[in-house]
């Protein structure tokens, strides 16, 4: 059932699509919506959350990347030598 | 109190699973499956129509043993243990030993008999009982690997029962009380409660077992072990050490830690399992907030945290169950094949990253309210860092690279109707608290009338969440898994004892006179001393256990004869030798 979706080039590209419109979407309704509960200064800024989730995707990745890299991860089979 | 329920005496819920394990070998065929669901379902009934009171109070060797303080805490912990059990003992249904069936039922059932021990002393028979009979559930596993992992696993956790042991011990000595209350932080016996506790809800560093132990254990008994162990120890922590200062720092910490090893795992249940701990910070920092609220947080986490993380499980076991096969690496393009447990896994994933209308979205935002409400800010933003992680790994890198991507020839099918009805029930529960959250938020020790869904919660996640899986577009490439294992604090007790025995025998051998005076005098001294501890604990504990161990496997075949001769007797009394040791130390030195 999902095949049909996935395996084809031109539905998954219209999927990206919709999430690109999406993306946009809610920073747009991030800057007209009316705020209520506002505690922390980035409350006030629109779009502050999706700057905050790219950011925070790519920093996991990279930082994780290089610690693993540099230190933590290990050639399968380490610990049986 | 009221003991008006559904019955006029008080029967413990849990105790129906422990003692009805015991009637398991009368039972063959449909006639045995139905019994293992019947027990569940009716503790579960219990439970549910249980009026809160204190019931169950025992007097043994003069000592008070309360082991049914039903409160509102006590009871929401109970009430989705024995759910878990439920689902957990469905979808292993299959499986063909009566000892795996056996000791999942004492483990569900002691998961239970913690949420409603009302003092310490029954505390720590139920834990005990946990670590002991959940480490069969790796064991069934039967291979090189999963007897190894028993071990560490049940060594661990012996270590986390004799703190437990001696911080109860020496709190007695001092308040003359063994009542299961707040206990009052400061102190080496509320120190060593304290360990016991994270410990068990794998804080780091004592968390590696976790990823160690999991991936290891059979397909159903890690569904069961993802329920019950770290849940019961947040209930133990949220019990005794709500509004703790340092376990805001530790539960952030945790939340982080497991996300960033969850970059580098390429074995899709031990990705899984360093989500678990991932999660669990989100509730040990709540606990350590401490406020109203933030204890909502932490139960309602928990609450749906069970329900997603035994669905993932599930999902991933059932993948492990069809292909064979349990790395990124080799796994790709399986939903062709599984499309329902493709299906309702991403339900799962949807939950645990807190998508709207599932069950993480309406759990999750309570801890990070209860944040916001306190003005922790650094708090607030790094769990929110977190959850993207865990959209990251959960909801988009472990489904891509398993169901998605490229096939590299793992075959399989969906597995069989008891498995993927459990994953239904798991999933349906996900999206009902999500659409309906009152459900769960009637259920919390405190009342509420917490709103998840205003426009403000919904944009703010919207776009964390779209962002995101942008960040992931990006990264596609580099995030498949690698052939490594990571390195965690496990590290110590699997390798690091070696080099020092080797580091110490070099040592010795010199024999430079300096080398060897200042070894006997400063080294030896303390070695000794150590060692004999070590070795006290070494031949109590460690060889009781391993022996115990070993001679399970000579009489596999009389799975539950094990449980009649004296091993169980011999572990009791070395471990009381054990922790009558550490507290004698322990006193000496202060």
């Amino acid at each position: 059932m999902f095949h049909k979706i996935f395996e084809d080039p031109k539905k998954t590209k219209v999927i990206r699509m919709v999430l690109y419109v999406l993306m946009v979407v809610f920073i747009i309704w991030d800057v007209l919506m009316e705020r209520h509960h506002m505690i922390f200064p980035w409350d006030y800024v629109p779009g502050f959350s999706a700057l905050y989730g790219f950011v925070s995707c790519v920093l996991i990745i990279v930082i994780s990347k290089i610690i693993g890299k540099l230190w933590l991860q290990k050639k399968e089979g380490y610990y049986d030598k | 109190m009221s003991q008006l329920g559904l019955l006029s005496t008080w029967i413990h819920p849990g105790a129906i699973l422990v003692l009805g394990a015991f009637l398991l070998p009368l039972f063959k065929g449909r006639v045995k499956k139905a019994y293992l669901l019947l027990m569940p379902a009716l503790a579960f009934v219990l439970i549910s129509t249980m009026e809160q009171g204190v019931y169950g109070v025992i007097e043994v060797f003069g000592q008070e043993m309360v082991f049914g303080r039903a409160d509102k805490l006590a009871i929401i912990f109970a009430y989705i243990f024995s759910i878990a059990a439920f689902i957990s003992i469905l979808y292993g249904l299959r499986v063909k030993e009566d000892g795996h069936h056996f000791s999942s039922l004492i483990y569900a059932g002691s998961a239970i008999g913690v949420a409603f021990a009302g003092d310490f002393l029954t505390l720590l028979v139920f834990w005990e009982f946990m670590a002991f009979s959940s480490v069969f559930l790796i064991l069934y596993r039967r291979t090189e690997s999963a007897y190894k992992a028993a071990y560490r696993y049940v060594l661990v956790h012996a270590v986390s029962g004799v703190c437990l042991m001696g911080g109860i011990f020496l709190q007695y000595q001092q308040t003359k009380s063994m009542a299961f209350v707040p206990v009052e932080v400061g102190g080496l016996a509320a120190a060593l409660i304290l360990i016991g506790f994270l410990i068990n809800a794998a804080v780091p560093p004592f968390g590696a077992w976790l990823p160690d132990a999991y991936p290891q254990a059979t397909i159903s008994g890690a569904v069961f072990m993802s329920a019950f162990t770290t849940k019961s120890a947040v209930y133990a922590l949220a019990r005794g050490f709500a509004g703790t200062e340092i376990l805001i720092g530790l539960g952030v910490f945790m939340a982080l830690y497991g996300v960033v090893y969850a970059v580098l795992e390429n074995d899709i249940r031990r990705l899984l399992a360093y989500h678990i701990i991932s999660q669990v910070g989100y509730m040990v920092a709540a606990v350590g907030i401490g406020t109203q609220m933030a204890i909502n947080g932490a139960c309602a986490h928990a609450f749906a945290h069970i329900l997603y993380k035994g669905l993932l499980f599930m999902g991933t076991g059932s993948v492990i169950y069809a292909t064979g096969k349990s790395k990124l690496s080799e796994l790709g393009g399986v939903y062709k094949y599984m499309p329902i447990t493709f299906a309702l896994y991403m339900i799962g994933g949807f939950a645990i990253s807190s998508v709207p209308l599932f069950s993480g979205f309406v759990s999750k935002s309570m801890v990070l309210s209860a944040a916001a409400e306190e003005h922790m800010s650094w708090t607030w933003l790094l769990l929110v860092l977190a959850s993207a992680g865990t959209f990251l790994h959960t909801g988009l890198k472990l489904p891509y690279y398993t169901f998605m991507a490229k096939d590299q020839g793992a075959k399989g099918e969906d597995p069989p109707l008891n498995m993927i009805l459990a994953m239904g029930i798991g999933a349906f529960l996900c999206i009902f608290v999500g659409v309906y959250p009152k459900y769960l938020y009637d259920m919390l020790p405190y009342a509420t009338n917490y709103i998840p869904y205003t426009t403000e919660h919904i944009v703010w996640t919207g776009q964390i969440l779209l962002f995101t899986w942008f960040g992931f577009y990006l990264y596609i490439k580099k995030l498949g898994g690698e052939e490594t294992v990571s390195m965690d604090t496990d590290w110590f007790y699997r390798l690091g004892g070696g080099y020092f025995m080797v580091f110490a025998r070099r040592v010795a051998a010199k024999g430079d006179d300096f080398v060897s005076n200042l070894y006997k005098t400063i080294v030896l001294a303390w070695g000794m001393c150590l060692a004999r501890l070590s070795y006290e604990l070494d031949k109590g504990v460690v060889d009781g256990l391993v022996n115990g161990v070993a001679r399970f496997f000579v009489g596999l075949g009389g799975s539950l004869r094990r449980f009649q001769t004296g091993q169980l007797h011999d572990y009791a009394l070395s471990f009381a030798l054990g922790a009558f040791i550490l507290i004698s130390f322990l006193i000496l030195v202060i």
